[in-house]
């Protein structure tokens, strides 16, 4: 076992601290701030679709510019928000967590990340360019993919970089966690988010590769005259599907294990106790990334396959409550008997299990196969992701922000707007996504700038909910500005019942985490 | 400097990631231009691919010097194995997505366009005069009729290079391990010039395809899986071989020792996997 | 719809009682439908949500109750408790108990609605960007086409910008066509999907089911409808540019009017198919072009036949539609253009119809070049 790194260097000074910067801190920064870019710039994108979908009729924008905005929007906060803002997490978290002097391969730490912005401007690029951004939805499914112009190819490059982005990095994670843990640190030691992020990154690596064979694939067929999505040629449009889903239905937990780590550390803070079946939550983790490999045509029940293959896959997919049923019970019981105070992450936490939860029961009902045959392709599976997606995953990443603020800037953040954030976001975003379920009960289609009047009223309260969440996320910009700025000064340990060893660092922490291996109990 | 032998080695700031990350870029804009029939297109994808080569001379030569100076200790060494295998792992799970199209056109698309099996209309309603299972260009005879290439021929020849290949790869560890420089080098040359012949076997099996059997990528699913498949495993042995070649010169110049040359083992593990992925393609594209 | 009346009809909506009645009615709940599939699938719906709402009434519940009592501005003291082999057993067997329930009668309904077999009649559905094409496969109906595109009224209403009242179109804006898929009630009809561009995907919500239109394969599915009427739906699979400008109306009539109905149709395709055969005026060919060209083809080339450059190129002043010779003309029209949005229209049009908008085209916008008669389309097929 070693013990230090010897470094002793401060950070370099001026722009290129950032650009050249091996630290794990420097990095997760970045990511972060990259993160909250694309959030802003994707929420922007929400904005023209709720503004357009405001009344019947078509007021604001060309069909087909709308149809970009629901691809970009998705790819953006997909792939440009959630993933990096996961990353930059696991970037700053996990050396604390471990008593890790850095991530393992630094360098290649910083190219994971510098990749994204040439990947994101990339895609955005398309644009300016001949025929417009992609606009065949954020599953890229041919044969309608294949009728972009000009941007195409650029848009299949980004995807590739960004590919290449998120498997650097969770080699990285992979690495750092299975040989940089202080000595003492058993892998049944190690906190959840640590244990959620390993296995994130196993999904990572062995999905983003299948993805960047599909696009390839797309990218051929357009290009190279081969015929893969052609029944022509002897393919299959549907076979994209299957390459597709294969790796998308992992990626939907990808979205969401860390944030299950997240909370998980949050809960037992503010319970003030432990938590609950350690040892099962991580069982369930990994069942459930188990899970996620046999699941994936349930987003394709209406495609048309053999029926036995419908029943696979739903019997498959309504498994998948066990595991996070499991993760749920956990967490309330953690904090049943605790001595509980309601801080703003612990706001957002007890705010993820809730409505994460509702999403989960709207994902089992879709996983009924006969019934998807109604739900499909409708706002109820709108209302279904952004119910796991914005009110999970966004969620436990504000809550994590909230949370390791202090620990990172040494300020602690203004706690009243803290909770003002909270409140006003978790009214609006019901107003805003609730609705949707009945919007896509009643027959409302996905991907749709325009519709019949029967859908007015709720389309309304939802846009209206939607503007009212978009104008909060400022005050959250605002509040973080505000914390690295200045504030009251926080203490190590930050929180009254906060574990773990990041807390034994001072607030902010130096540089180089752990130049000594702590030692762990 | 002051690194004690025994601290994990945390690099400087650094610029070669992101010199890697703008010629990556600047690489893929160019074949994007390309495709789209700009002019521009492959002068700028020429000069990505020359930035991504000078960037990966520096990377590794800064690795390698790192390494020299005894800066890598043991822990920093198991990073970079682990790193390596997972990196694997991810190719492993690349090609898998194109034998998975290629098992999905075979046993599921190809039928169903017969009307086998599910007793699916298709073939009453769209494609009557569809007939043949695989190989296939499918029922408009994309690419128009082609033969193609037995596996008892060429690819049998290189299957026995590969794995020859392999064994001499294995030898020249053998001897790295009892410290048998001159035998390492040799070892490592005979195992290039494997790799080079099959490189070449496959370049004339192409030209063969292309010019006398009509098979080409345009060739329906067939071809389309037959080249996507054979061809990115080619550009695998082409990178392997390139490798190769690197520790070849590193190991002629006495860079490895019995106990310290991950990049001998890096590449080696990846040469095996190139090996192995061979093995698949010959049996599921050539003999099936 | 005015802004304004709908500002108004919402506070209506949040500030009665009965909401329900006080707008237009529209549905919180998915439809029951019009035939036993939908029926079946709108109760399997019912208890899957019935039992989400009682599992979250017990887990949310615990958790508010938690949340409430274990606060430590209460002064309660943490418990230290942590593990529990016997929980985690229990809340993984109930739910995996749960889970059974639910996926039997799941099960059950879905092996009913995948069993085609022993249809009465068949019909062809094939999706084009965007439109519906019915063929009648058998029966005495055989040999009937129908192309469904959306009605020309809502397709005027719902330009970018329209200032249209889409309130004298009640609950039917955008999901009426001009040509309905007519069917005979009491019958079982098997329809057989697909798609000649891109993935579309047939979906009637009363019918309770949506099934993907894709090119190059059949897809198959099936429904007995036992009321008479009109049931609407859309295209629900993102489909290109105008994917909401796609909808299905199917009419079901009874029997004997069904078999009036195919019998008006069969003579209308004979009128049309003599027609061919004539000379044909020029005003008569461009007053029909224009109306062809205008449900056919102005989602794309636009209304104006300026197109919206780069994609969908311009007809006004187009080369190719002012050429003297009108085979490239016909040729693309016929076959479409292979890897483009232009699809082939040999098969969703008939000869007079695409003499006419071909003429219409040539002539149409200060294009000045040849006509084109049916018998040329003919002879070109
Ligand atoms: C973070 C992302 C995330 C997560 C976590 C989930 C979780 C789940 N999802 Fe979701 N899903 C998406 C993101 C996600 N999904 C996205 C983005 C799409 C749309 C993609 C697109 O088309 O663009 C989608 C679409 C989607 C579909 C396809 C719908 C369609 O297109 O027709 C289906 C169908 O089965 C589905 C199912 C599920 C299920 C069963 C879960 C389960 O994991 C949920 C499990 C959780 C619970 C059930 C709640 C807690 C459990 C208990 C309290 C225990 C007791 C409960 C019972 C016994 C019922 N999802
Ligand atoms: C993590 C993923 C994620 C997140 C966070 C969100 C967040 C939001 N999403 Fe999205 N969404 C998806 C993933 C996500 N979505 C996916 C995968 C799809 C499917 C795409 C497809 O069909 O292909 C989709 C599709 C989708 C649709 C359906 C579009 C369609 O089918 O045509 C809608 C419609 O309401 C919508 C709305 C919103 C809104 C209002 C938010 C809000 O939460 C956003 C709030 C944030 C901001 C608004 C930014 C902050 C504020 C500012 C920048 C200031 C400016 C603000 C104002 C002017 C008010 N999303
Ligand atoms: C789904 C969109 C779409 C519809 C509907 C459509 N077209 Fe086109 N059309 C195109 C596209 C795209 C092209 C350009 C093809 C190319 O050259 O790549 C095109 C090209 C053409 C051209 C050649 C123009 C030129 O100058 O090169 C003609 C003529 C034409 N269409 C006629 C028609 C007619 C007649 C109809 C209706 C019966 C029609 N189109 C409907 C998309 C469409
Ligand atoms: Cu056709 Cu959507
Ligand atoms: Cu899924």
């Amino acid at each position: 076992m070693s013990t230090a790194t010897a470094d002793h260097h401060g950070p370099a000074r001026g722009l290129m601290r950032w650009v050249t910067t091996t630290n794990h801190k420097d990095i997760g920064s970045l990511y972060l701030l990259f993160a909250l870019i694309m959030f802003l710039i994707g929420g922007a994108m929400a904005m023209v679709i709720r503004a357009e979908l405001f009344q019947p009729g078509l007021q604001l924008v060309d069909p087909q510019f709308f149809n970009s905005m629901t691809t970009v929007h998705a790819l953006l906060m997909i792939f440009g928000a959630v993933m990096p803002a996961f990353t930059g997490l696991a970037n700053w978290l996990i050396p604390m967590q471990i008593g890790a002097p850095d991530m393992a391969l630094p360098r290649l730490n910083n190219f994971s990340f510098w990749l994204l912005p040439f990947a994101f401007t990339m895609l955005l690029s398309t644009f300016f360019m001949n025929g417009g951004g992609p606009a065949s939805g954020w599953t890229l499914y041919p044969p309608l993919s294949l009728q972009m112009d000009a941007g195409f190819p650029f848009m299949i490059f980004a995807i590739h970089l960004a590919g290449i982005s998120s498997i650097m990095g969770s080699i990285n994670v992979i690495v750092t966690i299975l040989n940089m843990r202080a000595p003492g640190m058993t892998l049944m030691k190690m906190p959840l988010f640590v244990w959620t992020w390993l296995i994130t990154a196993y999904l990572l690596i062995a999905t983003m590769p299948v993805l960047a064979g599909a696009v390839t694939m797309l990218l051929t067929d357009k290009f190279a005259g081969t015929s893969f999505f052609s029944a022509a040629g002897g393919g299959d449009p549907v076979m994209y599907q299957h390459i597709f889903w294969f790796f998308g239905h992992p990626e939907v937990y990808i979205l969401i294990l860390p944030a299950f780590g997240i909370v998980s550390a949050i809960l037992p803070t503010f319970a003030r106790k432990p938590l609950f079946g350690y040892s099962s939550m991580v069982y369930a983790t990994a069942s459930i990334a188990f899970l996620s490999f046999i699941v994936w045509a349930h987003h394709m029940f209406t495609v048309g396959m053999p029926v036995v293959g419908e029943l696979f896959f739903m019997y498959a997919t309504m498994m998948i409550a066990v595991p996070t049923g499991v993760k749920v019970f956990n967490w309330i019981s953690t904090m049943w008997r605790g001595s509980m105070t309601f801080e703003t992450p612990m706001l957002f936490a007890v705010g993820f299990i809730i409505m994460f939860t509702i999403g989960g029961f709207s994902g089992l009902m879709l996983s009924i196969a006969p019934a998807d045959f109604q739900y499909h392709d409708t706002y109820f599976v709108v209302a279904h992701f952004h119910y796991v997606l914005v009110t999970g995953a966004i969620y436990s990443i504000m809550a994590a922000v909230y949370y390791w603020l202090p620990k990172w800037t040494g300020h602690m953040y203004d706690e009243r707007l803290g909770k003002l954030h909270f409140w006003i976001s978790t009214i609006s975003v019901n107003v805003l996504f609730f609705p949707q379920h009945f919007l896509g009960l009643a027959g409302m289609p996905r991907r749709i700038p325009d519709y019949s009047v029967q859908f007015a009223d709720w389309n309304m309260i939802s846009s209206l909910g939607g503007f009212v969440f978009g104008l909060s996320q400022l005050m959250f910009v605002w509040i973080i500005f505000k914390a690295i700025r200045g504030g009251r000064k926080a203490t190590d340990q930050v929180w009254e019942g906060a574990q773990g060893l990041e807390w034994t660092l001072s607030s902010p922490p130096p540089y180089h985490s752990f130049n000594q291996p702590p030692t762990v109990r | 400097m002051t690194h004690s032998a025994d601290a994990y080695y945390v690099p400087h700031s650094s610029y070669l990631p992101i010199i890697a990350s703008i010629a990556l870029t600047v690489s893929v804009v160019g074949a994007a231009c390309w495709f789209n029939g700009t002019a521009s297109g492959p002068m700028t994808f020429y000069i990505g691919l020359a930035m991504v080569l000078a960037m990966l001379f520096g990377w590794f030569n800064t690795v390698v010097k790192e390494n020299l100076c005894g800066l890598y200790n043991a822990q920093v060494d198991r990073s970079f194995r682990q790193g390596m295998m997972w990196f694997i792992f991810s190719e492993v799970m690349f090609f898998a997505a194109f034998f998975g199209a290629l098992f999905y056109a075979r046993v599921l698309s190809v039928p169903w366009l017969l009307g086998d099996a599910t007793g699916l209309a298709t073939h009453l309603f769209l494609w009557q005069d569809y007939n043949e299972y695989w190989p296939t260009n499918g029922p408009a005879n994309a690419g128009g009729d082609f033969q193609t290439i037995g596996a008892w021929g060429i690819p049998a020849l290189n299957t026995t290079l590969l794995l020859a290949s392999g064994i001499t790869l294995t030898l020249s560890h053998h001897a790295l391990k009892a410290a048998d420089n001159a035998r390492t080098v040799w070892w490592l040359i005979a195992t290039v010039a494997l790799g080079s012949v099959f490189l070449g076997f496959q370049a004339y099996e192409y030209i063969h395809a292309y010019q006398d059997l009509n098979l080409t990528l345009a060739s329906g699913v067939y071809g389309s899986t037959f080249f996507m498949l054979t061809g990115f495993h080619g550009f695998h042995v082409a990178l392997g071989t390139a490798m190769l070649i690197v520790i070849t010169i590193r190991a002629a110049r006495r860079h490895f020792t019995p106990d310290n040359h991950f990049a001998f083992e890096g590449v080696a593990w990846y040469w095996h996997f190139v090996d192995v992925v061979w093995l698949g393609l010959f049996i599921f594209v050539y003999v099936l | 719809m005015s802004a304004s009346s709908r500002w108004y009809q919402l506070l209506l909506a949040l500030f009665s009682l009965n909401a329900g009645t006080a707008v237009a009615d529209y549905a919180l709940n998915m439809t029951q439908g019009v035939t036993r599939t939908s029926q079946a699938v709108y109760d399997l719906h019912m208890i899957i949500f019935w039992i989400c709402v009682a599992i979250g009434i017990v887990v949310f519940g615990v958790m508010i109750y938690a949340m409430f009592r274990h606060r430590k501005s209460r002064g309660v003291k943490a418990a230290q408790f942590h593990e529990s082999t016997t929980m985690e057993l229990v809340w993984t067997l109930i739910p995996i108990i749960i889970l059974v329930s639910m996926a039997i009668p799941a099960t059950r309904v879905l092996l009913a609605m995948e069993d085609t077999s022993d249809a009465d009649m068949t019909i062809k559905v094939t999706g084009i960007q965007w439109k519906w094409k019915y063929d009648y496969v058998d029966t005495e109906a055989e040999g009937l086409s129908v192309v469904s595109s959306l009605h020309p009224d809502h397709n005027e209403a719902r330009q970018l910008g329209a200032d249209a009242d889409l309130t004298v179109f009640g609950d039917t804006y955008l999901l009426d066509v001009d040509n309905p898929l007519v069917v005979p009630t009491g019958k079982k009809i098997r329809f057989l999907l697909t798609a000649a561009d891109v993935i579309h995907s047939w979906w009637v919500p009363d019918l309770g089911w949506k099934k993907d239109a894709i090119p190059g394969f059949i897809n198959e599915s099936w429904t007995i409808i036992d009321q008479p009427g009109v049931y609407r739906g859309q295209c629900a699979e993102l489909c290109g540019r105008d994917h909401a400008f796609m909808p299905v109306v199917v009419v079901a009539k009874e029997p004997a009017e069904y078999a009036a109905w195919v019998a008006e149709q069969k003579q209308a395709a004979v009128d049309i198919a003599n027609s061919a055969d004539r000379v044909w005026t020029k005003a008569e060919l461009m007053a029909k072009g224009e109306a062809v060209y205008q449900t056919n083809c102005a989602a794309c080339h636009q209304p104006n036949g300026q197109g919206l450059p780069p994609v969908f190129p311009a007809l006004a002043g187009s080369a190719m539609a002012t050429a003297e010779d009108p085979a490239a003309h016909i040729d693309i029209v016929l076959n479409g253009k292979a890897g483009s949005a232009m699809t082939a229209y040999r098969d969703i049009l008939n000869d007079v119809d695409l003499a006419a908008v071909i003429t219409y085209e040539r002539n149409a916008w200060g294009n000045q070049a040849s006509i084109v008669q049916p018998a040329d389309i003919k002879a070109t097929r």
